[in-house]
């Protein structure tokens, strides 16, 4: 456990998304467990379509029922958060957990000025009068590095750059000092240079205030600094989850050995780019059994196409939905 | 801002000459001698010099042109061949009618619009939703020449609550002036009103489907809050934009209520007008009713930049 | 929600069934569209057989009967003249029909026409056209035609002509910005580098390419044209006595409000459920063929 304190903030349990879809009804989150602790970073990986994204606004009432159906459990203090009332809910939302999101030039409104879209979370949740909003507004878009915020707060969104604006994202998710920060792919839409930036924010911040982190991407470069422990989904299931660098050093789902084969390594330009072929499922239609047996290179066990594998222990530290001892990547890719 | 603002002036001042180079061209179109057909049985010759001289149809015609022009920017319209009378004058004291009857149609559209488009867009797929598509679908393909007949039967007819149709200055009779005012002006609402509703509803909607509106939810602010502050403000611009035009329209879309209603507006003048070949005044209304709608599109996309801080700083 | 979420609960429906498959079963599948498409065969059905359906002669006054209330030997009542009112409305369907097609038709045709030489030339030609519609689209539908009627002088074929005209920006319009849309396309940039003529690249590349847009259009434009003409002969500008028509039919039963109500709600009936099974085909065509398109109503609230 690399530098939190260890206290649980968030348990979820066996948590299902499924929409109404008129071909159907789309499976998208399929049974998805896990915990974070609090200083503590999850990484959330998983290609667009796994799911990753829908389970976390799933935790905080953001999907919308219907034409979704939320199912499982999501422990956040006393409460269930799948269960609580929509009024409760309001009360967590922004306050103890807070969002931000991928997309920095749609997720701010265009026509307010981020002064107002930073203090309307405080003035609610702590009931800061308009001079102690306006204040703490200006030290938050200080902390972010946002230079002379004081004469910015009148500023609209256009007025930013990608990367100024994604800060004000990040500071209007610490608005209320959350207990848990989700960022939901927050550096997709980003330069390299400004992911690099953002990443670092975040995880400066995490120090510094002891709240959970949970990233959600699908690039395993991003997170591979920051993250204490990985989950990779796929298909609406977890299907390998580690602390980062087991994961790093022995995948053993055929899948998360695929997305790092998919990584380029800094000093072996020559090494092949592997792609895992084929698509992901149509979450209207799963497979029977894994969800990824019809891509999967090794296929080792007859119960793959009939039984869906559960997560267990490998004995390394990585829980690995298979049916099998995998290869290791080396043997496994060649 | 200024520089928006240059723009746009620029821009509607272009599209007026090309207006008036339609509205001159109208009596230059007829064929014929357009001032003798306006006379008809009535020809007397020293009428129809005294018009010929001050018309100026003997000169050459970029030199009428030039001189329509001038004459209509200092605000003289020329002269009725009918009644003799100034133009102008005849216009401006219809404006006051028909610019009541438009606004307070436009009122009742917004009335009707506004409520429904949002609850249709917050309720979308509820039964409220499919009344109010049925509605709208119903309500622009009303001829409002019909709706009116309905409503004088119902309303003057059979309840007898309103007067068919008249006019009384509302400095003499408020209240008969209101009253004489509520039938056109729901016939003409209505028909507007239909339309705004499905562009209220579609702008609602897209709005609440925005990211902006999903982080306004993540701050766990109340959903009338996200619906007023951050659906609402952003749904506005385009909602401003299509009631300017609906205003603009009804301006010239009221002519048939006028007729119907015997309400002393510019459309029943249009009218009037064509019926006696009365050329300068028609010239004049459709010069004015063009004038307004592009000052009307001017304001509009000068209260979208207000609206919309995107554009104010472009 | 997120693009992610939005590919999972969409639903994309048969790709490669051919167009006028798809357009049928739209159609079919769309109650409001299929009520349009029955009042379309029977105003088609009226209009073709018109007297022979009709059960008076429409213009046969008839003294001693007028200003009966609908009954079973006169569904619709009489008018002020003793003339069958539902004989006539039978009948009128066929110059409201008329009209429409014919105005829209000439609409169609200079539009579509303005708008592929503006789109594919560009330059000043396209400048010129594109201010020209700008102008047309400062006055108000109505105001113009009547305008127009003026200086072409009142009658059923002016009526076309002016609403014919009153219509082509919109054409245009809608033409221009897809040809340029679909000009820059690698396709017709391929057919030009291998030496295809001006007219054989529109006819082959460009029209097929906007003509869902076009056909959206012809449809509500039909409803407009309808009801535009009924306006006109309402004011006594279009179809002039005796002929009947639903305009000039609401105009006399107006006279007639107290006594003969008949006279006016019938005629009306008759154009708002023409109107209304125009836009509403013209909408479940919008849906089927090209869904990013205005409504009926929304194209009425920028352009009518």
């Amino acid at each position: 456990m690399t530098g939190h304190n260890g206290q649980r903030v968030l348990e979820v349990h066996d948590l299902q998304v499924r929409f109404g879809t008129r071909r159907g009804a789309a499976h998208v989150v399929n049974g998805i467990s896990y915990t974070l602790d609090a200083g503590e970073t999850l990484a959330i990986v998983g290609e667009s379509g796994s799911g990753k994204s829908v389970s976390s606004l799933a935790l905080i009432g953001l999907v919308p029922q219907p034409p979704g159906r939320v199912t499982g459990t999501v422990r956040f203090g006393e409460r269930n958060l799948v269960t609580c009332s929509s009024e409760e809910l309001r009360h967590v939302r922004g306050n103890d957990i807070a969002m931000i999101f991928q997309d920095p030039m749609t997720s701010l409104n265009p026509v307010l000025t981020i002064g107002r879209q930073l203090t309307e979370g405080m003035q609610l949740h702590l009931q800061l009068d308009d001079r102690a909003a306006r204040r703490r507004a200006i030290e938050l878009l200080d902390r972010v590095g946002i230079p002379s915020p004081d004469r910015r707060l009148g500023d609209y969104p256009h007025q930013f750059s990608g990367g100024m604006r994604q800060r004000v994202m990040i500071a209007i998710g610490l608005a209320c000092d959350p207990v848990v920060l989700i960022a939901d792919e927050p550096t997709t839409a980003l330069d390299v240079t400004t992911q690099a930036q953002i990443v670092e924010l975040v995880d400066d911040l995490r120090r510094d205030t002891g709240m959970g982190v949970i990233w959600i991407t699908h690039d395993l470069g991003v997170v591979a600094g920051i993250a204490d422990r990985v989950a990779v989904m796929y298909a609406g299931q977890i299907v390998e989850t580690a602390q980062v660098d087991a994961l790093y050093e022995h995948p053993r789902h055929p899948y998360t050995q695929g997305l790092l084969g998919s990584l380029p390594v800094l000093g072996q330009p020559e090494r092949e780019l592997a792609t895992i072929p084929g698509l992901p499922p149509d979450p209207v239609h799963l497979p029977s059994g894994c969800p990824f047996w019809p891509r999967c290179p090794q296929r080792l066990d007859e119960r793959c196409e009939t039984e869906r594998p559960q997560l267990r222990d490998t004995g390394e530290g990585n829980l690995v939905a298979t049916f099998y001892e995998a290869k290791p990547a080396s043997e496994a890719v060649s | 801002m200024a520089s928006y603002v240059v723009r746009r002036v620029a821009q509607a001042l272009v599209v007026l000459l090309g207006v008036s180079v339609v509205v001159f061209a109208l009596v230059h179109l007829v064929p014929g001698d357009p001032i003798r057909v306006s006379m008809g049985t009535r020809f007397n010759p020293d009428a129809y010099e005294a018009l010929r001289a001050r018309a100026g149809f003997d000169l050459p015609l970029p030199v009428q042109y030039g001189r329509y022009l001038a004459n209509a920017a200092a605000g003289d319209l020329g002269v009725s061949f009918r009644s003799g009378d100034p133009v102008t004058t005849t216009l401006l004291g219809r404006l006051p009618a028909t610019l009541s009857l438009a606004g307070s149609a436009l009122l009742v559209a917004l009335l009707i619009a506004v409520p429904l488009g949002i609850f249709s867009a917050i309720r979308s797929g509820s039964k409220l939703d499919y009344v109010a598509t049925v509605f709208s679908q119903a309500g622009i393909s009303l001829p409002d020449f019909w709706m009116a007949i309905l409503l004088i039967l119902l309303f003057s007819g059979v309840l007898g609550w309103l007067p068919p149709s008249g006019y009384v200055s509302p400095l003499a009779d408020p209240i008969g002036w209101l009253s004489h005012l509520v039938l056109p002006a729901i016939t003409v609402g209505v028909v507007s009103g239909s339309i705004l509703t499905r562009f209220v509803r579609s702008s609602v909607l897209e709005s609440l489907g925005e990211d902006y509106t999903r982080t306004a939810r993540s701050k766990g602010l109340h959903e009338r809050t996200v619906v007023t502050r951050h659906v609402l403000r952003n749904a506005l611009v385009p909602i401003i934009t299509v009631t300017g035009l609906q205003l603009a329209y009804l301006l010239g879309g009221v002519i048939i209520v006028e007729v119907i209603f015997a309400w002393p507006g510019l459309g029943q003048l249009a009218l009037l007008a064509v019926q006696s070949r009365d050329y300068p005044v028609l010239q004049g209304t459709v010069l004015l009713v063009a004038v307004v709608f592009l000052l009307i599109n001017l304001i509009v996309d000068l209260l979208y930049a207000a609206a919309d801080p995107r554009i104010r700083y472009k | 929600m997120s693009a992610e979420t939005a590919t999972e609960a969409g639903a994309p429906v048969e790709e490669h069934a051919p167009r006028w498959r798809v357009l049928l079963s739209a159609v079919m599948a769309n109650r409001l569209a299929l009520f349009g498409l029955v009042v379309l065969g029977l105003l088609v059905m009226a209009a073709v057989l018109g007297e022979r359906l009709a059960p008076y002669p429409p213009n046969a006054a008839d003294v001693p009967e007028r200003l009966r209330p609908p009954s079973l030997r006169h569904p619709f009542g009489t008018d002020e003249l003793g003339r069958d009112v539902f004989s006539r409305v039978l009948v009128a369907a066929r110059v409201s029909l008329q009209v429409g097609f014919i105005a829209v038709g000439i609409s169609l045709a200079a539009g579509v026409l303005l708008g592929l030489i503006a789109g594919f030339y560009g330059r000043w030609i396209d400048d010129a056209i594109m201010r020209v519609t700008d102008m047309l689209f400062a006055f108000p539908a109505i105001l113009l035609a009547i305008a127009i009627l003026a200086v072409l002088g009142p009658g059923i074929a002016n009526a076309m002509i002016a609403i014919g005209i009153v219509y082509t920006p919109i054409f245009a319009r809608i033409t221009r910005g897809s040809v340029l849309s679909v000009r820059e396309r690698v396709f017709v940039t391929a057919a030009r580098s291998l030496g295809a003529s001006d007219l054989r690249l529109v006819t082959l590349h460009v029209l097929p390419n906007v003509l869902a847009p076009i056909i959206v259009q012809t449809s509500i434009s039909l409803a407009f044209a309808i009801l535009s003409e009924a306006a006109l002969s309402f004011l006594g500008l279009g179809v002039q006595p005796p002929d009947p028509s639903w305009g000039r039919m609401l105009a006399e039963g107006r006279g007639f409000v107290q006594q003969a109500w008949w006279m006016g709600v019938f005629p009306g009936a008759a154009i708002f459920v023409t109107v209304l099974a125009f836009n509403l085909l013209g909408d479940a065509l919008r849906d089927a063929l090209d869904p990013r398109q205005r409504s009926a109503i929304e194209s009425r609230g920028l352009t009518a």
